[in-house]
């Protein structure tokens, strides 16, 4: 679970490649199309070195007569290439900055649904591991960083590097000498950008903990702010956050001072680099050492000025070079955390058996199709080959001798039994952590089981699909998740062709219709923060009409009504009961009056069922359920 | 709004300073270097003395070495003032924070509360480090420039009068379109990451439902929603770089032609080829000290809105503070409320309590049950004033709880919160929440009474188990044991459960409130339950509905007498009376 580390620096650089290959895959013409307009673009930018020389050498042959009309004349056909050039450079250069703002957006919007439809396929384990802050930091930190890499880091790198090498070719092409004076420079500036820049990355990661750290304490301290007023524990917490809080500070410091003491350092030492390239030049025209070149000019003033221009381009160039070690890093980091959420494995599904709409002939025959009868059967082709079968959706649910366990080892449930038929109620009563929820999340298969079989209409559950699977099963849940969006959205949840009427329906059964209807907008309020503007009690009402609206066979009922007072319970419930009619229902609930009726109570200890039967059954039997329904009287 | 800020500077107002005057000088070394450089190219270009080119190349080196410590300086400075700087907003916030009474943190969600501490203050440390840093630099550095090129190139800098306002103009446009775009697609932004915590954290829903297919499709939606106003926001920034670069051109090309028009003409009087060179890095420098400039005025608008909202918090007065002159002992454990009524918001239409009197005596235990939103948990919150009351009072050992010092009031008057929170860090530290000075028998005892100490020596760790944030690693009645066990350290005189015991199986519910019984006769134990047999046994028990208290008496009197108070029970023991 923990590869959230730094990891090093070869996976760093595959995530950096594995970044750009996904950008170019997505862009395979405009992306290479943006980098040869980046490649123009730098290398006109490196031309006027030459031009300037040209212009130079027209002013020295003239300036002496001062004939300006003769010096124009040989001007101008410079000037014109020059004004052409720039004016292609810069067209390319608008097409390259335009193409890179569509580009990026699209890359990362790509790459946000990446991650979000491959996180859909994760199976709940996953969920289980993970910290909701943790997964989304890869939507917000993450991504971020991915995004200064296409956007700014890689531009700049390809400019930054283009420009130095032309610049480079420019520098030979007039002088040789001068080009290694200025490369031991540049020498210099690669060594301080190594030290001063590694340890700037090196804070930064460590800045990055140091927030999250302050950012962690933050949220528990918020989260439990009340807590802390009712224990007067206001000073203690501010201490404890100073302390986070001077950690950051420090670490901040240190990763900001290195990062904001590079760039004027390198652009002194250019510009110390300058001088003594002037004085070099002096020196070469002066004592007239013999020029060495590509292009068998001689040393004069006409070409040491562009090329103590040359000499700042490259260096602030390199300065740019140097800016981006911070952003490629945390990249190289951000990436590879992406990377492992996008390579989770998806939630295995080899099921065949789906769930189609059938209508039936007199003699009893299913005929599939595709119209919204309301009935609905098992397609089963069958693998041997022997063509396929329907079964008709009744709801049996039969596990048998199952064994299951979250890890191997610390087995959860043992040889577990439990037959429901369609129609029946069936109850889980146990102590917190006796597997109760476990067996309602084998059911609709959010684990696999180790041992035993679990048959749905005679069917194993490993050979329907799970999409199919789930959609037969209602659920409410203990933690009720509302989405944001209004009421009517969320019970829609249920049965997305559902008609608003149909909505309400479900509402009335549920029992939520009469709150909802003494809402602000009733069934148009919004919802916001997981329905935080209702109770705990009013969510769960919302979550039972949006199982209600789904209509299904079986029911899975896990503390669906724990936090609605037994007086709303008693009011509900012939809803309740309503709903529960004709179908299969599970329920877990901690109050017995509210299992009481089940037509079967299963009593769970330790992840084996160690008594069964109706309520009346196990009050005769005198065991634990008896004790447990005692226990409120006995001590009175 | 600034002023608030500023005020956080504080002890980092040194930092702040060097930083400023360090910039100064890095400026005024740079716009020195590239008039001296022309000097030494001219020197070089008339032959002139190596002695000479030598003097000023060292005077030029002697400068760089001036300007990298200055720049340096004010790197360093600056990082040290506005991380500090950081620090100091950040300690503040938190600070207003935990001043907060339930009232204020009731209107704050966590979650932007932490989205404040984090993205917001991170946003104004980059924006206080670069105004002090780069505001006063870019100003400076633009006109000394402007000032040098045309003591310098004469007429070569009317350049400048044509670049300069096309750029200006330039960038102001971009900035007036980009910023409203950006501005509005932020906001966007954040709904689309909270609705992806939102899937994340009903991921069971989404699964049980089958509904995968559906989120990708809602958020694909979102996700291209936002790309495209990106995407809008973006292309109009990016026309800085060409915009830029065509000033720049054409600055190139002003300074060679007409450079070379004056050089040759004069024949090298006026100007000389030292100053075409020296004429072109002014002209870089003052276009980039412009651009820097913009974007300055860029990132301090998009700082406003976390400025905004982080003296939303800072301004926010705690609606609760402590008297003038308070009373610093709590009596006794006995509570009174006299014609209180109770509105969460001022201008409520409806009161959550209304017209409450009701008398405790020290010692009692009071049974409290009601539906859900009939006012249970907002009556216990006024005791311990973690709200005020609207109107009459609530007084606690007869003196009313306004006069209290809040602290002293609340160490008396000990509440298990509904909704109650453990701490990550081990058992032991959690519970000394309630004492920090308790020995360790003390804290056995108290696990004892709240039925917790068994199930914490069946830890392998003990006393010393590590409990995850939230409390995830226990079942939830233990941790409501731990809760009540942690409340009961502080030896309250006054003791509130409130739904306290909801997840703890009935029979070490039933052997709590013994304990209770037998070992703090003398406190006051207020218990709100959704189980009848909670209360039963208690001295006295209030049936709430709708904000008031529509019964009050002992079990037999209510089973008699309130019809509210017989279905509840009726309903809950249904089954157990048929068997007997």
């Amino acid at each position: 679970m923990n590869k959230h580390g730094k990891g090093n620096l070869k996976d760093n650089f595959a995530a950096i490649g594995w970044t750009m290959k996904k950008f170019f895959g997505f862009y395979p013409v405009l992306a290479p199309l943006s980098v040869f307009c980046i490649l123009f673009s730098a290398v006109v930018s490196a031309i006027p070195a030459l031009f300037i020389q040209r212009v130079l050498a027209v002013i020295e042959k003239w300036y002496l007569s001062g004939d300006w009309a003769a010096a124009k004349a040989e001007l101008m056909p410079l000037i014109f290439l020059l004004i052409g050039l720039y004016t292609l450079s810069i067209i390319s250069l608008t097409v390259e900055s335009q193409l890179m703002a569509y580009m990026t957006q699209g890359f990362l919007d790509k790459m946000r649904r990446e991650m979000f439809n491959g996180m859909q396929d994760l199976p709940i384990r996953y969920f289980d591991s993970h910290k909701t802050g943790d997964i989304m930091s890869f939507y917000t930190n993450d991504i971020d960083t991915m995004r200064q890499l296409v956007s700014g880091s890689f531009p700049a790198l390809i400019r930054s590097i283009s420009v130095v090498l032309a610049v480079l070719a420019i520098m030979l092409y007039f002088s040789v000498w001068m080009t290694l004076v200025l490369l031991v420079g540049v020498a210099a500036m690669f060594y301080v950008t190594k030290f001063i820049g590694g340890g700037s990355a090196k804070y930064f990661v460590e800045a990055q903990k140091a927030t999250g750290a302050m950012e962690g304490f933050a949220q528990e301290m918020m989260e439990g702010q009340k807590v802390v007023k009712v224990f007067c524990h206001e000073e203690q917490s501010l201490e404890d956050f100073d302390r986070v809080n001077d950690q950051l500070r420090d670490v901040a410091f240190r990763a900001n001072a290195y990062a904001s003491t590079l760039g004027p350092i390198i652009a002194n030492i250019g510009n110390i680099l300058y001088v003594g390239l002037a004085l070099a030049g002096g020196v070469f025209i002066l004592a007239g050492i013999p020029n060495l070149s590509f292009s068998g000019k001689i040393f004069d003033i006409t070409v040491l000025i562009p090329f103590l221009n040359m000499s700042r381009q490259f260096t602030g160039n390199v300065n740019q070079l140097s800016q981006q070690i911070n952003s490629v890093v945390m990249a190289g980091a951000g990436a590879q955390r992406v990377l492992t959420l996008v390579n989770e494995a998806p939630e295995a599904d080899n099921g065949y058996v789906t769930l189609v709409n059938v209508t039936e002939d007199e003699d009893g025959t299913l005929h599939e199709t595709a119209e919204h009868t309301g009935h609905w059967a098992w397609r089963h082709p069958h693998t041997d080959g022997s063509g396929i079968t329907y079964t008709p959706l009744r709801g049996d649910v039969r596990m048998v001798e199952v064994d299951f366990a979250y890890d191997p080892e610390k087995p959860v449930l043992h040889d577990v039994s439990v037959y429901a038929e369609p129609g029946q109620k069936v109850a889980f009563v146990g102590a917190t952590g006796a597997g109760k929820t476990t067996i309602t999340n084998l059911i609709n298969r959010f684990y696999d089981i180790a041992d035993g079989k679990i048959r749905y209409d005679g069917i194993n559950v490993n050979k329907i699909k799970k999409k199919d699977l789930r959609q037969s099963l209602g659920i409410v849940l203990q933690e009720t998740n509302l989405f944001t969006g209004t009421v009517m959205d969320n019970i829609r949840y249920g049965r997305l062709e559902a008609t608003d009427e149909e909505c309400i329906r479900a509402a009335k059964l549920a029992g939520a219709d009469d709150f909802i209807t003494r809402l602000p907008q009733g069934y148009e309020t919004e919802l916001h923060n997981n329905g935080a503007n209702l109770s705990q009690g009013q969510r769960q009402l919302i979550a039972i009409a949006r199982a209600a609206v789904a209509d299904p066979p079986v029911m899975i009922l896990d503390e669906a009504t724990s936090s609605i007072d037994t007086r709303t319970e008693a009011i509900v419930q012939r809803g309740m009961d309503k709903l529960m009619e004709g179908r299969t229902v599970f329920v877990i609930a901690h109050r017995l009056s509210t299992v009481m009726n089940s037509d079967v109570i299963m009593v769970l200890d330790h992840g084996r069922i160690i008594e069964r039967g109706s309520h009346e059954k196990l009050i005769a039997d005198k065991g634990t359920y008896y004790q447990l329904y005692t226990g409120a009287f006995e001590l009175e | 709004m600034i002023k608030t800020f500023i005020k956080c500077i504080r002890e980092y107002k040194a930092p702040t300073i060097f930083t400023l005057l360090f910039m100064v000088g890095e400026v005024f070394i740079e716009v020195l270097i590239p008039f001296f450089t022309a000097d030494l190219v001219n020197d070089i270009k008339a032959g002139a003395l190596m002695s000479e080119v030598v003097r000023l190349g060292l005077i030029l080196v002697g400068m760089a070495i001036v300007s990298l410590c200055c720049g340096a300086g004010g790197g360093y400075f600056g990082s040290k003032a506005s991380t500090g700087f950081a620090r100091n907003v950040r300690r503040d916030v938190f600070e207003r924070i935990q001043r907060f009474s339930f009232e204020n943190i009731d209107k704050f969600s966590t979650a932007s509360l932490v989205t404040r501490l984090t993205t917001d203050i991170s946003n104004v440390q980059m924006a206080f480090m670069m105004t002090i840093r780069m505001a006063v630099r870019s100003p400076l550095m633009f006109i000394f420039s402007i000032i040098m090129a045309y003591r310098m190139g004469g007429s070569l800098a009317t350049t400048f009068v044509v670049v300069i306002p096309v750029l200006i103009v330039g960038l102001l446009a971009i900035a007036k379109h980009a910023m409203p775009a950006f501005r509005a697609v932020f906001r966007k932004y954040d709904r689309m990451n909270e609705s992806i915590e939102e899937n994340v954290r009903g991921m069971r829903v989404v699964k049980s439902f089958a509904r995968e297919g559906f989120e990708k499709q809602k958020f694909a939606t979102a996700s291209d929603n936002i790309r495209k106003d990106f995407t809008k926001a973006e292309r109009i920034v990016a026309l800085n770089s060409p915009l830029m670069t065509l000033c720049m051109n054409f600055n190139m090309v002003f300074v060679l032609l007409v450079g070379a028009k004056l050089i040759v003409e004069s024949r090298g009087q006026v100007i000389d080829v030292g100053q075409i060179s020296a004429m072109l890095t002014y002209g870089m420098q003052i276009l980039m000290s412009l651009m820097m400039i913009s974007m300055i005025y860029v990132m301090m608008t998009m700082s406003m809105e976390a400025m905004k909202r982080l003296t939303e918090v800072l301004n926010e007065k705690p609606s609760l503070s402590n008297p003038e002159s308070p009373v610093m002992e709590v009596k006794d454990g006995s509570v009174d409320f006299d014609g209180v009524s109770f509105k969460y918001v001022k201008d409520a239409r409806e009161s959550a309590l209304a017209n409450i009197d009701l008398h405790i005596r020290s010692g009692m235990t009071v049974g409290i049950l009601g539906g859900t939103g009939s006012g249970k948990t907002t009556l216990v919150q006024l005791i311990p004033r973690l709200y005020d009351v609207t109107e009459g009072s609530v007084k606690v050992g007869g003196v009313d709880v306004r006069d209290y010092d809040i602290e002293t009031l609340r160490s008396a008057v000990s509440m298990v919160l509904q909704k109650n929170v453990l701490f990550s860090g081990t058992i032991k530290e959690n519970l000394h929440w309630g004492n920090p000075t308790a020995t360790d028998e003390e804290l056995i005892e108290a696990c004892r009474l709240a039925q917790a100490d068994d199930f914490i020596r069946s830890f392998p760790d003990g006393y010393d188990t590590h409990i995850e944030q939230g409390g995830t690693n226990v079942s939830g009645g233990q941790k409501q044991r731990l809760c009540i066990a942690r409340a009961l350290l502080k030896k309250p005189k006054i003791l509130i459960l409130d739904d306290s015991t909801s997840a703890v199986d009935t029979r070490t519910d039933a052997l709590i409130r013994a304990g209770f019984k037998t070992y703090i006769p003398e406190t006051t134990k207020i218990i709100i339950a959704q189980r009848v047999a909670s209360v039963e046994d208690a001295d006295l028990i209030l049936v709430m509905d709708g904000g008031t208290i529509a019964d009050a008496g002992t079990h037999d009197e209510l089973i008699k007498r309130s019809p509210i108070y017989r279905e509840v029970y009726e309903q809950q023991t249904k089954g157990g009376d048929s068997d007997e």
